[in-house]
């Protein structure tokens, strides 16, 4: 990818690093919260769901302000990170974490719906033949909702490389350490003569999110084939 | 030695029993709906029940009172789903595995031996959703025994089968009742299951415990037969297959002395189990003759007990055996019949399908 400018693909190269550390880090949370909604009761369920779902429905500016007000270097969180050397406002880290918090409600919802569709017969079976709740959890549900997580995850991945609001109002935009795609393609439609950078980029991002989306439904559908799948 | 007590409410409905049975099988037998499923749940703890004691073997499972609850996988209750709930993911041999390694003890000749036991050889490699009907109950049979359990659960395991496939499945169960030797709690509304398989019938009916007994004996008791409904009501005797006849029919020793049945695939000298309709026992006070049905015995009228409609039930001795008949009241009236008065049954060849001997 020669026309690309080294300038262009350091933003790829950010995105993709910032898309994958937010992937990567809240699919274990992710996972829990989902299995949480969807299989037990508890007080404050209802509160639970909806600050999953709140960045969903938040101005992505409003989303963008709120992790600045708690993770700037003077905010809640921020301060104590700070004290452990952490820093995450106007850093790659702290594009990472907008993008993360954004994403997550998309990778909830998915994981829920799978974990959803597992039959809770299946897991009583396992639990009666000396199962604990955590094996019964590693060796029948997981297994079972690993098409949903693969989906979760593709989409979640999708939407942080996507992600513009938040990530601009938490963390600005500063080439080479929080100027992901988008904001790179921003930047470029607001200098003069940077519409052909702009569009080789519009380009390289329409190219990413559909190779995620037909590697994520052609896994998918593999897996999903093994799972329900006749002999072996 | 399994004991019982549960007291639960849910929606409008309430279980109250309390029941202790003797090792064998023990069937909970009553109508759709009586709180079957209920017990059974509570006995693999994925119940809690608002009241109750559940002791396997003098083991406490359960004990509101004193605070138990045992967890279901520390329960080691072996239990066979109506619906198999095989695992879809893995491979039968997996299933079958599965619960071993939660289990401390069991050794590979065990394995070997269950699915030599269950005919499931050729199916190791294969996943459950390839399998037949007959074959998901069998798996799902051997993977409950092999997760080591100290007392199987069995909910209406047959249920989802066809005619065809439980009389292939129903001979697996008594082999697996004659060798494996756990204690048995089966659930079931199939009085043909009960009778072939159980050492002990409960008979539930609105969550309450109607009567508790060896399987001769409930089910020949005319009290309890409405319970069963007049088409299922039917008592059960044990009989020794004597010889075959030329014609096909089988000659069956009985307490009363020998029957002429269809039962072709009968061995000489093979104990079986038969259940006999009290809608198909006609009482004749003097022994007939000229008549078609090939088997008339020698009983004795010991109780006489009020039935739906215009009919009674009567418990007949035939030797240390028991009939169960129901005629109409004008019938009784017309022969005069009475409790303690000897006459005799007829009981066509014919009227005796092939899955109420076994």
């Amino acid at each position: 990818m020669s026309w690309l400018s080294p300038s262009d693909w350091q933003a790829v190269l950010l995105s993709l690093k910032v898309a994958g550390w937010a992937t990567a880090l809240s699919l274990p949370p992710g996972v829990f919260i989902a299995y949480a909604l969807a299989r037990w009761q508890f007080p404050g369920r209802a509160v639970v769901n909806g600050l999953v779902h709140l960045p969903l429905i938040l101005p992505p500016v409003v989303t963008g302000y709120l992790l600045l007000i708690g993770f700037a270097p003077n905010g809640v969180i921020g301060a104590a990170l700070a004290k452990l050397g952490i820093t995450l406002a106007f850093t790659w880290r702290g594009a990472a974490l907008a993008a993360a918090v954004m994403a997550f409600p998309l990778m909830v919802r998915a994981i829920r719906l799978a974990i959803e569709a597992v039959d809770p017969k299946l897991e009583q079976a396992a639990s009666t033949l000396g199962a604990s709740r955590l094996w019964v959890f590693g060796t029948i549900t997981l297994p079972l909702i690993v098409p949903g997580i693969l989906a979760g995850a593709i989409t979640a991945f999708a939407k942080a490389m996507g992600e513009f609001g938040a990530t601009i109002t938490f963390v600005s935009n500063i080439p080479g350490q929080t100027q992901t795609l988008p904001l790179a393609i921003y930047s470029q439609l607001q200098v003069p003569g940077g519409e052909a950078s702009a569009a080789r980029l519009a380009a390289v991002s329409v190219t990413l999110a559909l190779g995620a989306l037909l590697v994520s439904e052609w896994l998918a559908r593999r897996i999903a084939a093994r799972i329900a799948g006749g002999r072996g | 030695m399994l004991e019982i007590a549960l007291h639960h409410r849910h929606t409008g409905f309430t279980l109250d029993i309390d029941l202790k049975a003797p090792a064998g099988v023990t069937a909970l037998f009553g109508p759709s709906g009586a709180g079957k499923t209920t017990v059974v749940n509570a006995v693999a703890g994925l119940l809690r029940p608002e009241r109750g004691r559940i002791a396997v073997n003098g083991e406490v499972l359960l004990d509101t009172e004193a605070g138990i609850f045992l967890p279901p996988h520390k329960r080691r209750v072996g239990y066979v789903f109506q619906d198999a709930r095989l695992f879809p993911h893995l491979s039968v041999k997996s299933n079958l595995l599965y619960g071993r390694r939660f289990s401390k003890s069991g050794s590979d000749q065990d394995v070997t031996r269950i699915v030599e036991m269950l005919g499931l050889g050729a199916l190791l490699d294969r996943r459950p959703a390839s399998l037949s009907g007959g074959e998901k109950s069998r798996v799902a049979l051997g993977r409950a025994i092999l997760s080591n359990p100290r007392m199987l659960l069995m909910d209406e395991p047959l249920a989802a089968l066809d005619a065809a496939r439980k009389s292939e499945i129903l001979p697996y169960f008594e082999r697996l009742r004659d060798e494996v030797k756990l204690p048995i709690l089966y659930v079931s509304h199939a009085p043909a299951e009960v009778a072939r398989l159980a050492t002990t019938v409960a008979l539930i009916e609105g969550g309450q415990l109607r009567g508790i007994g060896p399987a001769r004996e409930i089910l020949s008791d005319p009290s309890l037969a409405p319970a069963l409904g007049m088409r299922e009501a039917g008592a059960v005797i044990s009989g020794r297959v004597v010889a075959q006849e030329a014609d096909g029919l089988a000659r069956i020793e009985t307490a009363g002395g020998a029957v002429l049945l269809p039962y072709p695939s009968g061995q000489p000298g093979q104990p079986l189990r038969l259940r006999i309709h009290a809608g198909d026992v006609t009482l004749a006070v003097d022994r007939p003759e000229g008549l078609s049905a090939l088997n008339i015995l020698p009983v004795v009228i010991e109780q006489i007990r009020p039935a739906e409609g215009p009919s009674v039930y009567l418990r007949l001795a035939l030797g240390d055996d028991h009939l169960l008949a129901r005629l109409t009241t004008r019938s009784v009236a017309a022969l005069g019949l009475t409790e303690g008065m000897a006459c005799h049954a007829i009981i066509k060849a014919m009227s005796v399908a092939s899955e109420d001997v076994g």
